[in-house]
This record gives C-alpha cells, sequence and structure tokens, in this order.
C-alpha cells in the first residue's frame, strides 16, 4: 500500500465512524449555532459592530468548536481500542497522523460550509468569497495540525477534555491572530496583497507546526 | 543506593559557589541600578525598574529555551536527567515571566498611564505565562512517570517554536514598546545605562544558575527518596 492510501484508509474509517454515530459533526454543528446565539446576545451583533467583530466572533467560534471535535475524535479511538490497532498495524506513524489530521480537517470543513453562510445571513456580513476561503483553509490547517498532536497529548491525561483547550490555545495564538487580522481586512474590502503579511504569517506557522508534529507525534504514540 | 544518598548530603562546592557569586553580583547590580545608572530624563526614576524587567524577561525566556533543549535531549536518549532539567527549568522561567509581567505593569502604570497595556513585549510575557502553566498542569495530570517525561518533552518543544511565531503575530498587531536599545521613541540611552543592564543580565542569569542547580538536586533527592521508600516497603512485605 502506498503511502497516500494508507492515509485514506484512516479517513475512511473516520468518516465510517462518524456516518455511524454522527455525535461528532452534530455536536459542532450545534455548538457553533449556540456560540453565534451567545455573541449576538452578548456584543449585540448588528450593523457595524457585526461587521467590526465579525472576524473575531467567526475564529472564536471555530477554535472552541474546534477544540471539541478533536478531543472527540482522539477519545474514540482512546475508547474503542482503535488506536492499539493502528499502531500494531504496518503503518508508518506518520501516516497515522496525516490521517487524523485529514480527519480533523474535513469535519471542521464540514461544519465551516454551514456556518459561514449561516453567519452571513444572521449578521449580514459578507463572508462567502473565495479569499477568505484561503484565510480559512490556511487558519483552519494550522489549528488542526497542532491541535491533533495536542489531543494526542491531552487524551492520555487525567483531565482528558478539560486539558485539550488549555493546551492548545496559547499554541494558536499566531494562527488566532493571522486569522482574525487577514478576515477582517478582507471583510472591509481589502485585497489579498494588502493582507500579504498575515497570510504569511499563517503560511509560515502551518509549515513549521507541521514540521514539528511529523518529527514528535512517534514519541506521544509509542508505548 | 548508599552511595547516592550520601553524595546528595555532602556538601555542594559548585552550588555554594554559584550561589555567592550570583549574590554577590545581584548586590552590584542593585547598586549600579540606584547610585551608578543616571535617572532618565522624561521618565525619571521609574525607568530604574526596566534593568530588573528587562533581565528577567530575558531569564524567563532563556530558561524556557533550556527547556526546549532539554526536551530535545530527553527524546533522542530517554534519559531521566534531560527531564530534571526540562522541569527544573520551567518552574524557574515561570517565576522570571512572573515578574516580568509584574515588572512591567509597574513600569507601565506612571509611564503610560495604565498597568496594562497590550503592548507587544508585555503580551508575549503573559502568553509564555499561560504556555508554561499549561505545560505544569499536564505535568501535574500524567501518572506515568516516564509518559509524563515524554509528553512534556514534546509539548516543551512545540511550545517553544510557537513562541517567535506568536512574537511576530502580536508585535505587528500593537506596538507602543519603547524602542529601548536602538534608540527609537522614549528612551535616551547612555553608556553607563548599557553597563547597568549588562550587569543586571548577567546577574540574573547566575540567579538562573544557581536556581537551577538547587532544583535539579531537590528532584534527584526526591527520586532517591521515591527508591528507598519503595526499598523498605519491599523489604517489609517479604519479613
Amino acid at each position: 500500500m502506498s503511502f497516500l492510501k494508507k492515509v485514506l484508509a484512516i479517513v475512511e474509517k473516520d468518516i465510517a465512524a462518524e456516518l455511524h454515530t454522527k455525535e461528532m459533526v452534530s455536536a459542532m454543528l450545534v455548538f457553533s449555532a449556540l456560540a453565534l446565539l451567545i455573541f449576538s446576545f452578548a456584543l449585540d451583533l448588528r450593523g457595524e459592530v457585526a461587521e467590526a467583530a465579525a472576524p473575531g466572533v467567526l475564529w472564536t467560534t471555530i477554535a472552541f468548536a474546534g477544540t471539541l471535535g478533536l478531543s472527540r475524535s482522539m477519545a474514540r479511538e482512546e475508547q474503542s481500542g482503535c488506536i492499539d490497532g493502528l499502531l500494531l498495524a504496518p503503518v508508518d506513524r506518520t501516516a497515522i497522523f496525516f490521517g487524523k489530521v485529514a480527519g480533523n480537517l474535513l469535519f471542521t470543513a464540514v461544519v465551516e460550509a454551514a456556518l459561514l453562510p449561516l453567519f452571513s445571513v444572521l449578521f449580514d456580513v459578507a463572508l462567502l468569497r473565495p479569499r477568505i476561503f484561503l484565510v480559512l483553509a490556511l487558519g483552519t490547517l494550522g489549528y488542526a495540525v497542532v491541535g491533533t498532536l495536542l489531543a494526542a497529548i491531552a487524551v492520555n491525561t487525567r483531565a482528558r477534555e478539560v486539558m485539550l483547550p488549555v493546551l492548545l490555545l496559547p499554541l494558536a495564538v499566531p494562527v488566532l491572530i493571522g486569522a482574525v487580522r487577514a478576515t477582517g481586512g478582507l471583510v472591509e474590502g481589502a485585497t489579498l496583497t494588502e493582507v500579504a503579511g498575515w497570510i504569511r504569517i499563517l503560511v509560515v506557522y502551518d509549515l513549521v507546526i507541521l514540521a514539528v508534529s511529523l518529527l514528535t507525534f512517534s514519541y506521544i504514540v509509542e508505548e | 543506593m548508599e552511595e547516592r544518598g550520601m553524595r546528595h548530603s555532602r556538601r555542594d562546592v559548585l552550588g555554594l559557589l554559584l550561589a555567592g557569586v550570583s549574590g554577590l553580583l545581584v548586590i552590584v547590580a542593585l547598586g549600579m541600578v540606584f547610585l551608578y545608572a543616571p535617572r532618565e530624563v522624561t521618565m525619571g526614576d521609574v525607568q530604574r525598574i526596566f534593568y530588573f524587567h528587562v533581565a528577567s524577561a530575558w531569564v524567563g525566556f532563556f530558561g524556557f529555551f533550556v527547556t526546549f533543549a532539554a526536551g530535545i535531549g530527553y527524546l533522542i536518549t530517554a534519559r531521566r536527567s534531560w527531564d530534571i532539567v526540562g522541569l527544573s527549568s520551567v518552574e524557574i522561567g515561570l517565576t522570571f515571566i512572573i515578574m516580568t509581567v509584574i515588572t512591567g505593569a509597574l513600569w507601565a502604570k506612571p509611564v503610560w498611564g495604565t498597568y496594562w497595556t497590550w503592548e507587544p513585549r508585555l503580551t508575549i510575557s503573559a502568553v509564555q505565562l499561560l504556555i508554561y502553566v499549561a505545560y505544569g498542569m499536564l505535568r501535574a495530570s500524567i501518572e506515568s512517570p516516564e509518559r509524563e517525561a515524554r509528553f512534556a518533552a514534546v509539548y516543551g518543544i512545540v511550545a517553544f517554536v510557537t513562541v517567535p511565531l506568536s512574537w511576530f503575530a502580536i508585535r505587528w498587531w500593537r506596538t507602543i514598546h519603547p524602542d529601548v536599545l536602538t534608540g527609537g521613541e522614549g528612551m535616551a540611552i547612555t553608556p553607563r545605562m548599557v553597563q547597568t543592564l549588562l550587569t543586571s543580565i548577567a546577574a540574573f542569569t547566575l540567579v538562573y544558575a544557581t536556581l537551577l542547580r538547587q532544583r535539579m538536586r531537590l528532584e534527584r533527592s526526591a527520586d532517591a527518596l521515591t527508591r528507598l521508600q519503595l526499598r523498605v516497603e519491599r523489604e517489609r512485605s517479604f519479613s
């Protein structure tokens, strides 16, 4: 089996499990809708306020919904004993890592695909633009990579689900700042070159964190 | 095992020497801060906190760098001594980062009129503070010592790598810090000030080394104690 096939097999497994239970994506979706509701109460999101707050609200919602999905995805591996099976299989550790990242990316993308139109309709902010999709993709990638790595750590601690956001959020500071700034600029009608600095930060973060995660992931799952 | 216990009770010459020299240097630095360094023109005496503020920020960052390096060392060799370096250095780094945030707030109040500003250097210190508090919580919530060391090493590495990126992102986001050494807005810097700053940094770095040595000895003693307790239990269960 080629490397890519192994990765795809793991993603397929995650999709099959998710289609069977539907617990992860549905929880993330409902949570996102609730977050929008709470934010609209808390910040009175109308008119100019909505446009100014939109990038922050959007990324906060994605970040928090993301931690839900990430910890669920790893907890499922542990509870079903599936991770042991994966580790026994003649598969490279990096293939397991890429598989989990791809699965998490996919589920987050599904949630974002629902979140963005909902957000645009509810708060009348034009988020459905290809440029914003690019920022969304870059930000989500970095978040999913570091999140998958840390979820594999958190699932083996006593505090489990509580541990993940504590570990993840301070390390995601560059992604969150970069993504919020870039999205904010684009919402206000800036061109891609005008927010190129922020996009560069996102790209560099993605590359650096991907490299470090690939180097360290095998140490987390070794038993 | 007795030998190991004995070695710890013997007098630690290097430790004593470090403690003595760093204590002396701290006194010298204090003297320079208050007597040798000139009074800053616009900020007045408040600015004297700068020497210890910068020195503790440096030691905090350096402490986390040592943990990063020790993490790599641990993952390669799987030796407990690297883990001890890592955990000791984080604790000391945290102490100094807390000092950085507090002295920064004390400085900000008279100069900018508020205790907290979302100024890049202050913000990155706060981010580091939260990262390494999380590191401590991670260690505390893992039962197996071997796994604790392994996970802490990975987290120490990944966390440290994000710090420079956070720094650039935050600096881009906000900038009102006095650009001290390049002489931008803010402070007029004289050679005496630079000498005082360098002395403070040297003093604080030596304090760091002293504390690191003591903290590592403490951890080794704790390990030795655990081993002895295990042996006592084993012997008791035989008799």
